[in-house]
């Protein structure tokens, strides 16, 4: 679908203007507001996120690229009646206890709501407790925890047995990630992924949901 | 400007590797170089160790010293690694770091005013980092304050304003930078640091933006650096800095480092 092209390029350039347009052009056009979405917008942030990953876009880009989609987003929501939105899978994000630092957490949250997860943040100093009682609450497919400081890991360790006392941890699958986290770290307490950045970490996501 | 050698990090895969092996002779060496590249403190971080970082800390402090006679900068966030690498250091460190967190404030607290050091302050309270400039002032307010109240003179204090990644949002410079202004004129006899890679990430020619951000700090008051000083196009730019900062009579150090081919690569 040419249109679909148009859009998708300037997503990815993070044109507002432009996506904008392509986007009301494609609607008039009869395009189904379900195929705008997962192939106009969704396969422009996986570019985005395959392109970050690679080095060959940065995070100011990959920010412009995700405001864009979610102006175009917008423009798309009246047309959706309810619930007709597949989400690719729930996910539930947030820095460990004693972790204050939030820059990665929010560049996953936002790359992966742009890969079309739906995401619940809970913000920074999450302690085990904490992401037991939301992962009971909001029954999500992957819990993500986020630590920059070598001594909060720990708590990620925890937070996986808090969740098998619970008896919970295999009605989820859990990512993690972090600058001193590292895919041994996370074989360590039996994660079941880690991403180094928010671009792989939509590629792991849909893995382990097999998407 | 006061040069905080931060190249002995266990983060770097070589230096994490020396350590693992206990390879002395290489972590002498990087201390070494970064001594005659002008440091003034080396920095000594084994963070990744994780259980294992207080004997790591404490190796390295020992294996550092046994080169350099330089103080060295305890770099860590778990109090315990801090104050037991603190009893093997020879002379005063620096302490880095201390914040308003009250579990951090009160472990390390009766360890900074256990004996004469510097203490690196960050401008973070509890509940979550700054992000204007005015939220780090009044952190760095009270923390200048509690550790005044408990006996630190001022001039063992080095204030760091928090910088952030500019890639994310593109106010955080200006907001260290101000920051940076506040304090110093606030309080003239404390001392402000930061590290510089912190203001470039997620953004390519991280190097050029480091040390631009540093001639910016420097012109707001930064008194001490946490870099790599055997950088020489960051010690060039620093070089440049202080001149033009009329920190430099006669032009004197830049021309001496131009005489000695500091200045140009190819060194």
């Amino acid at each position: 679908m040419e249109t679909l092209g148009a859009l998708k390029e300037a997503v990815i350039k993070g044109d507002i203007q432009k996506s904008t347009t392509e986007t009301g052009k494609a609607l008039e056009a009869g395009v189904a507001p379900q195929d705008i979405l997962s192939q106009g917008l969704i396969g422009a942030m996986d570019e985005v996120g395959e392109r970050f990953a690679k080095g060959l876009m940065f995070v100011p880009q990959m920010l412009r690229s995700a405001k864009t989609m979610q102006e175009c987003v917008g423009l798309l929501k009246p047309h959706f009646e309810e619930g007709a939105v597949v989400a690719a899978g729930k996910v539930l994000i947030g820095s460990v206890k004693g972790d204050l630092h939030d820059i990665g957490k929010n560049l996953v949250a936002m790359m992966m709501e742009g890969a079309g997860f739906t995401i619940t943040d809970l913000g920074v100093d999450v302690s085990p407790e904490g992401f037991v009682e939301k992962v009971r609450e909001v029954e999500p497919d992957i819990l993500g925890m986020s630590a920059l400081l070598s001594t909060t890991m720990p708590a990620m360790r925890e937070t996986v047995q808090a969740l098998e006392s619970a008896g919970l941890r295999d009605k989820v699958k859990i990512m993690i990630g972090g600058a001193p986290v590292t895919e041994e770290y996370a074989r360590q307490i039996a994660a079941d992924a880690y991403a180094p950045d928010a671009g792989s970490a939509i590629a792991e996501a849909r893995r382990l949901l097999e998407v | 400007m006061i040069i905080i050698g931060e190249n002995i990090n266990t983060s770097r895969k070589p230096i994490g590797e020396a350590v693992e092996k206990r390879d002395a002779a290489y972590i002498r060496e990087a201390a070494r170089r970064q001594a005659a590249a002008g440091a003034h403190y080396i920095d000594v971080n084994a963070g990744t160790f994780l259980d294992r970082e207080a004997e790591s800390l404490c190796w390295l402090v020992e294996t550092v010293q046994g080169e350099t006679g330089l103080p060295l900068c305890l770099d860590s966030p778990n109090p315990k690694a801090l104050s037991q690498a603190m009893e093997r250091h020879r002379g005063e460190p620096m302490i880095n770091s201390i914040s308003l967190e009250k579990e951090r404030l009160d472990s390390l607290l009766p360890v900074v005013t256990s004996r004469p050091c510097r203490v690196v302050a960050l401008c973070m309270a509890q509940t979550c980092l700054p992000t204007t400039v005015q939220d780090r002032f009044d952190a760095g307010v009270r923390i200048i304050r509690a550790l005044t109240g408990a006996g630190v003179p001022a001039r063992n204090i080095y204030v760091d304003p928090l910088v952030q990644p500019v890639s994310v949002d593109t106010r955080m410079a200006l907001a260290a930078l101000g920051t940076l202004r506040r304090i110093t004129d606030a309080f003239p006899e404390v001392h402000t640091v930061c590290g510089l890679s912190n203001v470039s990430f997620g953004l390519p020619e991280r190097r050029l933006i480091n040390r631009t951000f540093l001639a910016l700090a420097a012109a707001h008051g930064l008194s001490a650096v946490i870099c790599d000083p055997t950088d020489w196009q960051l010690m060039a730019t620093l070089l440049a800095v202080e001149m033009l900062l009329d920190r430099d009579e006669y032009c004197g150090n830049f021309l001496d480092a131009y005489q000695d081919g500091r200045l140009a690569p190819g060194r």
